[in-house]
């Protein structure tokens, strides 16, 4: 079995479902007898979860929010002013 | 484009999005505005990601969204309309933080850094979170610690992380919008993705890690899940 730290570099397309096919099979099999690579890749794939998470997007603050708007409604006129 | 814009796509039909940008290019406003708020909020946690203070965010996506308004002419439909104003705040976002003084350390436009020539570190907590670890945290909370932990990142990994994760670029896309190799943006995202779970195990992880978190000293037990990772 290859030693952990050989197996990092292969973790970002493991999760993304981007590996090969050898990869893939080489990273579970190391999983199988090494638990602290499985939590690794497991919360390495939660983590980009939770990031990627449309739920968790970002409110605009309520006052610039109004003034966004404000100002777009600005350049609109004075571009259909032209 | 795929990922979090699928989502976009699914909310926002694209034919509904064509219909309200041709009323737009007619002269109607209220057309404009509607795609604007269906947008607003990618965009802006976007900006925020990338940036981290207020001023700055509010700077980017107010004058990205007036551009577009100034060029909508110009927007063919050949991406979404989210994507399309997207891809101009995000450049925009990206010129701050090439023009930011006090980050010139980790600057955006360096092709390679000595960092990414060292060895990736390893992993140091070891423990699986909770099951779910959104349950019992308030969703005001959990953004905290998602932001707190993305701002502790050096711009150049969480330049890239925040358009790779947070935006749905693909590798090659994020790598050109950042001036950087492909296999360079490739080692930056995991040099990313894997700090940012050290940060996250932090504050989701289980009970050991909390346990041995909390002794005087720091990670103690932890030290011989450690030795096993080599």
């Amino acid at each position: 079995m290859k030693p952990c730290k050989d197996l990092l570099a292969g973790i970002s397309d493991f999760v993304d479902g981007s590996a090969s096919d050898e990869l893939c099979e080489e990273i579970r099999r190391h999983m199988e007898g090494c638990e602290n690579c499985r939590v690794v890749v497991d919360t390495t794939r939660r983590t980009v979860q939770l990031f990627k998470g449309d739920e968790l997007l970002e409110e605009l603050p309520a006052d610039f929010k109004e003034r966004l708007h404000g100002s777009l409604r600005d350049a609109w006129l004075k571009k259909n002013a032209h | 484009m795929k990922d979090s814009r699928e989502t976009d796509e699914k909310l926002f039909d694209r034919a509904e999005e064509s219909a309200l940008v041709l009323r737009a290019k007619g002269g109607d406003f209220e057309a404009f505005d509607l795609l604007v708020r269906r947008c607003e909020k990618r965009v802006w946690t976007v900006a925020w990601r990338l940036l981290g203070t207020r001023e700055d965010a509010e700077n980017v996506v107010q004058s990205a969204f007036i551009k577009a308004l100034e060029v909508l002419e110009t927007f063919r439909g050949d991406s979404s309309f989210c994507t399309w104003v997207g891809r101009i705040a995000n450049r925009k976002a990206l010129d701050v933080l090439r023009r930011r003084k006090r980050e010139r350390t980790s600057s955006l436009d360096e092709l390679t850094t000595e960092e990414d020539f060292a060895p990736i570190a390893h992993p140091e907590l070891l423990v699986d979170w909770r099951e779910d670890p959104t349950r019992g945290v308030e969703r005001e909370e959990l953004r905290r610690i998602l932001d707190s932990a993305l701002l502790q990142l050096p711009v150049n990994l969480r330049s890239i992380f925040v358009l790779r994760d947070i935006e749905g670029m693909d590798t090659a896309q994020a790598a050109a919008e950042l001036g950087i190799s492909v296999s360079n943006a490739k080692v930056r995202l995991l040099r990313a993705r894997l700090r940012l779970r050290e940060e996250l195990t932090k504050a989701f992880g289980g009970e050991a890690l909390v346990h041995h978190h909390l002794e005087p000293g720091g990670l103690g037990g932890l030290a011989a899940a450690l030795e096993d990772f080599s």
